[in-house]
């Protein structure tokens, strides 16, 4: 089974009316049938990893989401079973995000050890 | 000929939105016309692609009727990306993500494409000999 490293770089595309992000949903799942799966978040989508996320209260014409999108609870639920998360420092950083801020579990790295990770895997799916 | 070769895609874009759609559709066309095997994972919008219901139309601005515009539609383009697989002895799986298409409503598609998840995608990756991601933005 081939390695495949995720870079995940758009973020909360149509999170609200999918309750998810639909490429970290489609990797948890690829997960669950066996693939061997990484997740490398960078740009907006760093803050996937900021803890705390509350999109709660959305309701139209008194129809009320019930599911809000908790991103950073799934990007937990992910480390968990065992799919690394990456996140690009730099980008963290840049966007006003501490150590303190992030989800126990998500491994950063520099925008420099990029290319040693890309060796690390057979494919690069870039979305 | 059929090359032996297979290729995998997966797209999300909605048919009218983007170039990537277009984009898609040239590396299919491209790969069935060398007898490559295509696999194709239609993903989120992308399953609309083969929505049976779409319709050309006129342009008024330019004041040309239905027939004159010749306006193409994608699931046109995907029925002919099936007929020419059928010619170079190639295999088009086209399928359109369950999930998404009961979201959407998109379940009424022309001849050809087939309904399945992940999982297709996953297992058409591993038996491919590439596979590439157009995400949309």
């Amino acid at each position: 089974m081939a390695k495949i490293l995720n870079i995940v770089e758009t973020a909360y595309r149509a999170t609200i009316e999918e309750q998810d992000d639909t490429i970290l949903w489609l990797n948890h799942m690829l997960k669950n049938g066996g693939a061997d799966i990484a997740i490398l978040l960078r740009a907006n989508a760093v803050n996937y990893a900021a803890k705390g996320q509350d999109a709660s209260g959305l309701s139209f014409g008194g129809l009320k989401m019930v599911h809000p999108p908790e991103i950073d609870k799934d990007v937990a639920k992910m480390i968990e079973k065992g799919i690394p998360v990456f996140l690009v420092e730099e980008d963290a950083a840049e966007r006003g995000l501490s150590d303190t801020d992030l989800i126990a579990g998500v491994q950063k790295i520099q925008r420099r050890a990029i290319p040693e990770l890309l060796d690390q895997h057979e494919q690069v799916w870039h979305w | 000929m059929a090359s032996g070769k297979t290729i995998t895609l997966a797209i999300m874009d909605a048919p009218y939105e983007s170039p990537n759609s277009t984009t898609a559709l040239r590396i299919i066309d491209a790969a069935l016309q060398k007898g490559h095997n295509v696999n194709v994972f239609a993903y989120e919008g992308a399953v609309s692609l083969t929505m049976k219901a779409q319709a050309p139309h006129p342009n008024p601005v330019k004041g040309t009727s239905v027939e004159q515009e010749q306006h193409p539609t994608t699931k046109d383009w995907v029925s002919a990306l099936f007929k020419l697989a059928g010619q170079k002895g190639a295999k088009l799986d086209w399928v359109n993500c369950g999930l998404c298409v009961d979201e959407r409503g998109a379940g009424d598609w022309i001849e050809g494409p087939r309904r399945g998840g992940p999982k297709d995608f996953l297992d058409a990756n591993a038996a491919g000999d590439a596979t590439l991601v157009i995400p949309t933005k």
